[in-house]
């Protein structure tokens, strides 16, 4: 069975993008007669007698009207070997917190870099953004090689600057790749201009790149989202479960469990997958289920567990915590400020927050973390918050669900803040 | 509760087991963060396969959610038939708002193409505003056109029920952010990751049953504008357009008028499977007058609050 890959593109405005994604998906026969009708239609009504690969993807009046790609568009391809979904996000600046969207459920980010060019502050970004959200790998695309006369040392070059910022931030993997989009050089056909390249083409690095580290083998986390009580006269009038998808670990039948934030033991009495037939609709018992599934569990004690509830591990609890320091990336245009008193989003959980302290921000041409009294669009920061509820919380560099968060505008709703938790031990009750 | 499989469980879970569960997710996130949502029912395929997704999310309760379909009036018989016989067999609630109501009463008026789909807009957003709705599913998916490439798992619709693609919440992890203000509304895509692809193997996979018409059969067709449209009260041949009897099946069902049919003789989900994967143009791009009339005609139509 093929499994999926969930890749995220980046770079600055200009360095082709979007030429590289339509390339990718052009030559891999995921662009159908119609679509390319399409372009052809549109390429020549303006003018251009080449085909423009970018208006495969650049589908809003706005991206098509200044030539640059504004939100992140969604692509779906396979090939032999597997399934992709592509976020092609947008490389202006304005727009860095859809690449941070992009990103944040990736297994490998695309950073292209203009081999003209070189690295530029928005290649220090986005590098920054996939070193803290942790994305397991990152491909250098030294883009339009063609037009530096394919030449080695060019490539060399920003490959060293780049693995340097990479050690900085902590990026283990990053694989850097000679490319033009426009002639299709080492995008899926290997280039003859590049003979002294011997690494992989985009493609064969992408169809053997493993995903994220296996997080079913880390504790048990499970958030519940819903408690199902269908109080129907038939053979499920007492049936009580807790859905939700397992966030990491395994869960099985007879496991010793802690629920958060009460804090009481109990075991899971049974693990249920829904089984719908033209008669009706039943469950069956599952002795287990892993990382990513969507399950209903039953627990041998009738507690008072709801949504916001955790259910971990006996062995192995996060404990709660009201106290939290954490990397955010700041996604609106409102600034923030210490003291400002916001709603975290964090698994099932919504509670009132109040931020206690800006710890300093990072310094995108050192790297470094300088002295900052707030934080503005696009900023990194570290900040300390004070929670209203007891939040079940792990460092998000050992889990990536129960250790990530939203701040939100509680008089708008608008997401302020991505928010991922530091691994200093916060307070914990 | 009686059975208990024996399958042992993997580290990685399947491609389609993967979206399946994410679409779970989505429904209970709804479930349990609004008050009143909605889910698009028009008999579809992708109607059809959310609300089976809807089922498993809740089971062995019912679904807790109202159906509604905004009716054209331009219909296939087969899917009001499969409509009605699911809403009675699992007694869900059915809301219908009618395009021909506000055509009988001048609200609306017919467009000279004849075309339905774009008047579905006023009388979609008056159901919402009418029952208060405050999540409404859609079966949409990004891989079927430009705009929809562009769309949010959970995308907030202001006062006047239009979509700004321009500023759009950031949607990161899986943490879906429903906080909106009284009269606003959020569209909530839970096939957003899913290709026509995935909804057929999975349709073959679950065993989900579909309007016949989306399987061959003979039918009355002419050509117009490189499609197959069907001979019937809503849509009847030019002069020489001329009508042939030809083995055909749906790839998507709208307004009878404007939704086109392809040869095919794909009489199960599994052949349906196999030609999906060898074909050569998108399922809009082969069946949907509507899309081609502009760049832009679904960004533009999404923006006035179409689906």
């Amino acid at each position: 069975m093929s499994t999926l890959l969930r890749l995220a593109t980046a770079g600055s405005v200009d360095d082709g993008k979007s030429t590289l994604v339509g390339r990718l998906l052009h030559d891999c026969k995921a662009i159908l007669a119609d679509q390319i009708a399409h372009v052809q239609h549109v390429s020549s009504s303006r003018g251009s007698g080449d085909f423009d690969f970018a208006l495969l993807t650049d589908g809003l009046r706005a991206e098509r009207e200044q030539g640059i790609t504004i939100d992140v568009a969604y692509r779906y391809f396979a090939t032999d070997k597997r399934s992709f979904i592509l976020a092609d996000c947008p490389g202006h600046v304005q727009y860095t917190r859809n690449t941070v969207t992009g990103a944040s459920t990736a297994d490998v980010v695309i950073i292209l870099v203009d081999a003209r060019h070189g690295v530029l502050e928005q290649t220090r970004r986005h590098l920054a953004v996939a070193g803290l959200l942790r994305v397991p790998h990152v491909v250098l695309a030294v883009n339009k090689i063609d037009l530096v006369g394919y030449d080695e040392a060019v490539f060399k070059g920003i490959g060293k600057d780049v693995s340097q910022l990479a050690d900085q931030l902590g990026i283990a993997d990053v694989q850097a790749i000679p490319v033009s989009a426009l002639v299709g050089d080492n995008v899926v056909e290997r280039s003859a201009a590049t003979s002294w390249y011997d690494g992989p083409t985009l493609l064969e690095y992408l169809e053997n790149a493993t995903g994220r580290d296996d997080i079913s083998a880390r504790p048990l986390r499970f958030p519940v989202q819903y408690v199902i009580r269908p109080q129907t006269d038939d053979e499920y009038r007492d049936y009580r479960g807790y859905t939700g998808t397992v966030a990491s670990g395994t869960v099985s039948v007879g496991d010793d469990v802690i629920v958060l934030p009460a804090g009481r033991r109990t075991s899971v009495a049974g693990i249920d997958r829904a089984v719908i037939s033209a008669t009706g609709t039943a469950v069956a018992e599952r002795p287990s289920a892993v990382a990513g599934e969507a399950v209903t569990v039953r627990l041998a004690d009738n507690l008072d567990v709801a949504r916001g509830s955790v259910i971990v591990a006996a062995d192995s609890s996060p404990g709660t915590r009201r106290e939290l320091s954490a990397t955010v990336c700041w996604l609106s245009d409102r600034p923030l400020a210490v003291g400002a008193r916001l709603l975290i989003k964090h698994t099932t959980t919504t509670a009132q927050a109040i931020v206690t302290k800006i710890n300093g921000a990072l310094d995108l041409d050192t790297l470094g973390v300088i002295d900052a009294t707030g934080l503005g669009l696009n900023d990194i920061g570290k900040v300390q918050l004070k929670i209203a509820a007891p939040l079940a919380a792990d460092p998000y560099s050992s889990n990536n669900i129960t250790g990530s968060f939203l701040l939100i505008d509680a008089h708008d709703g608008w997401t302020l803040a991505a928010g991922m938790i530091d691994d200093e031990e916060g307070e914990l009750l | 509760m009686s059975t208990v499989t024996n399958s042992s469980p993997t580290s990685i879970v399947t491609e389609l087991d993967a979206l399946e569960s994410e679409s779970i997710f989505v429904f209970r996130e709804v479930a349990a963060e609004f008050e009143r949502p909605v889910i698009l029912f028009s008999g579809g395929k992708d109607s059809i396969v959310m609300l089976h997704l809807a089922r498993k999310a809740f089971a062995p309760a019912t679904v807790p959610f109202t159906l509604l379909h905004v009716d054209t009036g331009h219909n296939f018989q087969e899917v009001l038939d499969y409509r009605d016989a699911t809403v009675a067999a699992l007694g869900l609630r059915l809301e219908v708002a009618k395009v021909e109501d506000y055509l009988a009463d001048g609200r609306l008026r017919e467009r000279s193409d004849g075309t339905r789909n774009p008047l579905q807009t006023v009388p979609l957003l008056d159901a919402i505003n009418g029952h208060r709705f405050d999540a409404v599913f859609g079966g949409g998916r990004r891989d079927e056109e430009r705009a929809r490439a562009k769309e949010r798992i959970f995308s907030l619709r202001d006062e006047f029920g239009q979509w700004d693609p321009r500023n759009q919440r950031p949607e990161l992890w899986s943490l879906y952010n429903g906080k909106h203000k009284p009269g606003e509304h959020v569209r909530v895509f839970p096939l957003s990751n899913w290709t026509e692809l995935d909804v057929w193997n999975y349709i073959e996979r679950e065993e989900i049953a579909l309007p016949s018409i989306y399987y061959a059969h003979e039918r009355d067709v002419f050509e117009r504008d490189g499609m197959l449209l069907a001979v019937g009260p809503y849509s009847q041949p030019r002069e020489g357009e001329t009508v042939t009897s030809r083995t055909v099946r749906y790839r998507t069902v709208g307004d009878m008028s404007c939704t086109g049919a392809v040869a095919s003789t794909a009489s199960s989900a599994a052949e349906v499977v196999v030609e999906v994967a060898a074909s050569e143009l998108t399922e809009r791009g082969a069946t949907r007058a509507d899309d081609r009339v502009s760049e832009a005609a679904m960004e533009d139509r999404k923006r006035e609050g179409y689906f």
